[in-house]
């Protein structure tokens, strides 16, 4: 009987070290062929570069005009990520914090917006009788508009379980609402509004299909559009490619391992309740 | 106090303008432009009946191997994600050494840009210098050594089997957080009564992750019909038509400027999500809803 465990529990440790490595090896791949030479990186092995080529990612900064794009996908992501943030906390705060039937019906009218499908072709039509198409205002708002939906979703909740008499307190001592948002509530939103914000930024900044229809001019292109349009002209020198992939992927990375905690919470709320 | 007064509409304003503007206005003009002739060629805009929903179910053309791509797609990708990632829930939730660790490790995946993830199986599928086809001749498989994503019989496949390998961490997470919610007392009474582990899994972990299936399986499938990333970095649709769903089509025919066509293969999906999503939002608020 003990030993039978103990060969169960072996073969659950392999098991679980195999899955992990299928997930890793294409991203390890990735990795090590960033550091090669044209001609090594051309076979795309996993063995470790003979010569370490740490040139490559300052080419590949030049040559993919990467200084820009990563403007243009921090300038989308952080602006998106902040209205976002703001208009749905308040949107939430009293859509959640009033009693009435109608405020419940706006709620589901947001909510529902997480599974509507975008009409690319007609919002362009919209884009362009607001004077936003092929703009990065037009963007960022389109990037906090999509994410409003499910960002309401996720405050609504958590308001929810704000005590209402922290509000009466504060009206008594005399807030108005802005005050009383500002002030008193919106603090209290910490831990939601990190959450949000942190998914909001990673699927900003991995997205391309916005700036793919709206954007004509590559000057308004994100990281992501500018290694997919690098990969088309440099496909024969793949470890520019792979350098150029590193450093688009770098920031979401890191933003994971720092907020991985969030994105779990996020991601699973709403999945799971209790 | 006066609910009114200190939670003010005006609040709501901005959420709202965004988003009826940029996301319901689309919606609903859509439905109506698909009506229409709407092109680029043409700045005038005529009212023409049912001929685009004709267009796109007539058999002579290709849209309707785009609906059922996508059908396909959705259905086969659902199975396998929660089928896989049940599993890996169901491991990662035992006793393992380093579980932190593979649990961030198979989660990585989804936090990457598709775009990113198809570029770099491009690669791997690559049918000459490709690792996936290195690897199958060394350990002297070379007959399965296929064109991955060139070959139209199977190119299909491969652009599902990497949806799921990208797709599968995000849904084994949900399941990962819907076991640990189970009560362990169901658990140590089932081993005092000496059910095995299948048994236990049968018994208690299955019929009490329902409501989390049911979740992720909404989840699937509307990640699914919206299917678009994936399929236009790794073979744009091709080869032929083979892998076309209906996002890329949608993004041919704005590309040809045949803007009516296109929106209405959008109207399609448009009715048909609110019929899914009427559901799915009724399982995900079901809780708020009863209090």
């Amino acid at each position: 009987m003990k030993h039978q465990k103990l060969i169960g529990s072996i073969a659950v440790n392999a098991l679980a070290c195999i899955i992990s490595i299928i997930i890793l090896i294409p991203l390890l791949l990735i990795l090590v062929n960033s550091f090669k030479t044209s001609l090594a990186a051309s076979d795309m092995t996993l063995l470790l570069p003979q010569k370490w080529q740490f040139d490559n990612f300052k080419v590949v900064i030049e040559k993919g005009k990467l200084n820009l794009a990563f403007f243009n996908s921090m300038i989308y992501s952080v602006g998106s990520v902040a209205l976002c943030a703001i208009f749905a906390a308040m949107a939430s705060f009293v859509l959640s914090r009033r009693r009435s039937k109608s405020s419940k019906l706006l709620y589901l009218f947001f909510v529902l917006g997480i599974t509507m499908p975008i009409n690319f072709i007609a919002l362009m039509k919209v884009m362009q009788v607001i004077q936003l198409y092929n703009t990065r205002t037009g963007i960022i708002l389109l990037y906090a508009a999509l994410q409003l939906p499910f960002t309401i979703f996720l405050t609504y909740g958590f308001i929810g379980k704000i005590p209402r008499e922290i509000d009466e307190a504060a009206v008594i001592d005399g807030c108005s609402p802005l005050r009383l948002f500002f002030s008193v509530i919106f603090p209290l939103l910490k831990p939601v509004l990190v959450t949000v914000m942190v998914l909001t930024f990673l699927s900003t900044w991995n997205e391309f299909i916005l700036p793919l229809y709206f954007t004509g001019s590559t000057d308004k292109w994100p990281m992501t559009l500018a290694v997919y349009n690098f990969f088309g002209m440099y496909f024969k020198n793949w470890n520019l490619v792979c350098a150029d992939i590193v450093l688009t992927s770098l920031p979401v990375i890191l933003v994971y391992f720092l907020g991985q905690k969030y994105i779990v919470s996020g991601m699973t709320s709403g999945a799971v309740k209790g | 106090m006066n609910e009114k007064k200190s939670y003010p509409m005006y609040f709501v304003f901005g959420a709202l303008i965004l988003y009826v503007v940029l996301s319901v206005i689309p919606g609903v003009i859509g439905v109506g432009y698909s009506f229409t002739d709407w092109s680029s060629y043409s700045d005038k805009i005529n009212f023409v009946g049912l001929k685009n929903f004709a267009t796109i179910f007539s058999p002579d053309e290709n849209y309707l191997r785009y609906l059922g791509n996508t059908m396909v797609f959705t259905v086969l990708t659902t199975i396998c994600k929660s089928v896989i990632g049940l599993a890996l829930a169901v491991l990662l939730t035992k006793k393992i050494k380093g579980l932190n660790f593979h649990r961030a490790i198979m989660y990585m995946p989804a936090v990457l840009s598709t775009l990113i993830v198809a570029m770099i199986f491009k690669n791997i599928l690559n049918p000459q210098s490709g690792l996936l086809n290195e690897f199958l001749r060394s350990v002297g498989l070379g007959s399965l050594a296929l064109k991955w994503l060139t070959d139209s019989k199977i190119a299909f496949w491969s652009v599902m089997a990497v949806d799921i390998w990208k797709g599968i961490g995000y849904i084994m997470t949900i399941f990962i957080a819907g076991i640990m919610s189970i009560s362990p007392v169901y658990y140590e009474a089932a081993e005092i009564d000496g059910a095995s582990s299948w048994q236990r899994f049968k018994s208690i972990t299955l019929p009490l992750l329902m409501p989390t299936v049911a979740v992720t399986t909404v989840l699937n499938v509307l990640y699914g019909l919206k299917v678009f990333d994936i399929v236009y970095a790794l073979t744009n649709g091709g080869p032929g038509y083979s892998t076309e769903v209906l996002y890329t089509g949608v993004y041919k025919e704005f590309s040809k400027g045949r803007y009516a066509v296109g929106t209405t293969l959008s109207t399609v999906m448009f009715i048909f999500m609110i019929i899914v999503g009427f559901f799915m939002i009724r399982i995900m608020t079901k809780e708020e809803v009863e209090e």
